[in-house]
């Protein structure tokens, strides 16, 4: 084998890289959406080195949920002082109030559909023209087909039959005044792909990615964690276990995994020899209909 | 470990569908939450066994109007590499889709039917495969269940193909007779083809050499991006920001600025941040000059021996893929990698047959999935290889201005 040769985490940094700077030369006012995610996390890890020595020449915008976990909040507060990027916070909760929302109900009141409100005025606020997001296509169907510069109209929607067709490594982001465009940097990656490269990078984590004692109420199987946003009702079964967060979103609609890997190595191996999807896994919002994220997608979400 | 690239061209009714699925189903990449909604929606069959076609079911809009939307990417890793297939539709839209799925393949699985043969389809993926010029052609000549595993017909369609092959100067092609359905070649040698001598599909993509697919002859670099910090301890730093599309570049090469046709000399380059003495396709990087030379997104850096072509007219192919036809008199932008121009499409000189080859005159319009020899007139020069030659700097594609659609893929020449 020649010296001239990448190994494939190489090849896919390169290729994102190539993606960030493409962003950066192409639009205006272009964003990062961070949401303290593993993925959004290697986002800023990627986007770090396309534009070393100088600063990621754009902010980090968090969409607000009120729902998060304080350990991403931390990580998120920390990771923008760290790489000295601006970062915007916009709440999902003031957009409810001045758009007088209906707050979802249930036993696990998700915000996570009312995102897409505050995201899009957000979006209108500081007029952005392209949102970078850490979707991947092997998370499910509909990112399957979608670009990795995906244009969305004045609403936020993708319309999955009207993508500009994506050539060589060449893109095309043009668009119209109003619209903005969504780019996913990661979009080639796997899951296995990220948390290597997380540890080949070695790149600090939220603890929660890391086993910790938490305690859980189990529903449908999965693991849901005590907290102010989810309501225990009478029946349910408090208990005390050792958990880890395989993805991290709000902590109504993630779910813990049992585990005791504390450290790096030991979650990737655990990763690996997994026989359940991330999303099937940890996702309680994806498992009400088939065609959730295509929906979702369409009405322009991420 | 490193990634393969391709794509599989045919229909649902070549099995395609079927392969796609079976690779990743033996290739452990699905899940057992995954598995267990392709088994709700299997339970209709009588045989118990699941549909592996399923696992690449599209989306609600597609089933609800009966379309397909052009390319999906899965993924599948094994212990030698990590796979990423462009699955394109072959029905259709099919010309449009497959260049889109080609465009960054490194090899194709023309799927045959044995049953049917070499058919017109399979003619029409292996020239758009002979256009783009993927360097690995797989023939999976499929369903052999349905001919009892028979060698004879196995040798009449590799004799077929590779009359087709001949005639499109495709090279590197591995003919392979399979199940995708019963799993014979897939993963594991069928016993059932005992006079076949050749590795099973999985395999096969697992250890075809791949490293010389990269040019590392020729240095090609665009800048895509000025790194300029302007703080104060990095007042001075100008860095350009680009992919090195082929070959390597050393520090204190003498290189020529194009098209400003500017010499000077590699003062330093780095990775990340990071200083490096050289570096080589396909890597991100960042090239500092020893001049200080105006610079800007869309230039080429190059060595003084081993020069491009820069022209502002040029041979092309164009492969159309908007619904609304090209207006030759009309002025579109052509993208070239990071260069952005104005271009005119001039000189329609023959229309090709994607079934036959056949070049034939061009009258009226040029529409959807049509491909057209022409002239491109530019009004900036551009820096170009032949795409035959270097396809990563021989590619380019047409945006129409006014919808910012991408309407055509460019091969240059």
């Amino acid at each position: 084998m020649s010296s001239y040769h990448l190994n494939y985490l190489e090849q896919l940094e390169a290729e994102s890289i190539h993606i960030f700077r493409e962003i950066a030369a192409q639009f205006e006012r272009p964003a990062l959406l961070f949401s303290g995610g593993k993925d959004s996390i290697t986002l800023v890890q990627l986007a770090k080195k396309a534009f070393a020595p100088g600063k990621i020449p754009f902010p980090l915008v968090h969409i607000d949920t009120g729902h998060n976990f304080e350990e991403a909040l931390q990580y998120r507060d920390w990771l923008a002082k760290e790489v000295g990027a601006t970062l915007i916070v916009r709440k999902v909760e003031d957009t409810i109030k001045q758009r007088n929302l209906t707050e979802p109900k249930g036993k696990f009141a998700s915000r996570n559909w009312l995102q897409t409100y505050t995201l899009l005025d957000t979006i209108e606020e500081f007029k952005f023209d392209a949102c970078i997001g850490g979707a991947r296509r092997d998370e499910e169907k509909a990112r399957a087909k979608e670009r990795i510069f995906s244009v969305r109209d004045d609403f936020g929607q993708w319309d999955p039959k009207l993508q500009r067709p994506e050539l060589w490594n060449i893109y095309n982001g043009r668009i119209h005044k109003g619209e903005n465009v969504r780019v996913f940097p990661i979009s080639n990656w796997t899951e296995l792909d990220v948390w290597n490269y997380i540890k080949t990078e070695a790149i600090p984590l939220p603890s929660i990615y890391f086993s910790h004692e938490r305690e859980v109420i189990v529903h449908e199987g999965q693991l849901i964690a005590v907290s102010p946003f989810v309501t225990i009702e009478p029946n349910d079964i408090i208990l005390k276990k050792m958990v880890r967060y395989r993805t991290v979103g709000d902590m109504t609609c993630t779910a813990a995994v049992e585990s005791l890997a504390t450290t790096l190595d030991e979650v990737v191996d655990e990763i690996k020899a997994t026989r359940i999807s991330e999303r099937g896994e940890t996702r309680i919002d994806d498992r009400v209909t088939e065609a959730a994220m295509e929906d979702r997608k369409k009405g322009g979400y991420f | 470990m490193d990634i393969l690239r391709f794509i599989t061209a045919g229909s649902v009714d070549d099995g395609k569908s079927t392969l796609i699925g079976r690779l990743l189903y033996d290739s452990k990449s699905i899940l057992a939450d995954q598995l267990e909604a392709i088994e709700k929606s299997t339970k209709n069959k009588a045989n118990g066994e699941i549909d592996l076609a399923l696992l690449t079911d599209g989306l609600r809009a597609e089933r609800e109007q009966g379309i397909t939307i052009d390319v999906a990417y899965r993924y599948f890793t094994t212990p030698r590499r990590k796979f990423i297939i462009a699955d394109a539709p072959g029905h259709v839209q099919y010309t449009r889709n497959m260049i889109t799925g080609a465009s960054n393949a490194s090899l194709i699985i023309v799927l045959i039917d044995a049953r049917q043969g070499v058919v017109e389809q399979t003619r029409r993926h292996s020239i758009i495969a002979s256009l783009l010029r993927i360097p690995h052609v797989v023939v999976a000549i499929n369903k052999m269940d349905l001919v009892d595993f028979s060698k004879e017909v196995y040798d009449q369609i590799v004799a077929d193909y590779s009359e087709v092959a001949r005639q499109l100067n495709l090279k590197d092609i591995t003919y392979i007779p399979m199940s995708a359905l019963q799993g014979d070649n897939i993963v594991d040698a069928s016993a059932k083809t005992p006079w076949y001598q050749g590795k099973p599909l999985l395999e096969f993509l697992e250890t075809i050499e791949l490293s010389k697919d990269v040019n590392l002859e020729d240095p090609r670099f665009q800048v895509q991006y000025v790194i300029r910090p302007q703080t104060e301890d990095l007042h001075d730093y100008r860095g350009y920001a680009g992919k090195v599309i082929s070959g390597i570049y050393k520090k204190g090469d003498k290189v020529l600025v194009l098209p400003q046709q500017i010499e000077t000399t590699i003062s330093k380059l780095e990775i990340a941040g990071v200083e490096t003495d050289e570096i080589f396709a396909p890597q991100s990087a960042v090239i500092h000059l020893q001049d200080d030379i105006d610079i800007s997104r869309g230039d080429s850096i190059v060595r003084v021996d081993n020069v491009p072509q820069t022209a502002t007219e040029m041979e092309v192919l164009l492969c159309w893929l908007d619904d609304k036809p090209l207006q030759t008199g009309n002025k579109y932008l052509l993208q070239h990698n990071s260069r952005l121009v104005k271009a005119m499409v001039r000189n329609l000189e023959y229309k090709l047959d994607v079934n036959t080859l056949q070049r034939q005159p061009v009258e009226g319009s040029v529409k959807l999935n049509e491909v057209v020899k022409a002239t491109i007139k530019t009004a900036a020069p551009l820096v170009f290889d032949h795409y035959e030659q270097l396809s990563g700097n021989g590619s380019a594609i047409l945006v129409d201005e006014t919808s910012n659609s991408t309407v055509a893929a460019v091969l240059l020449s």
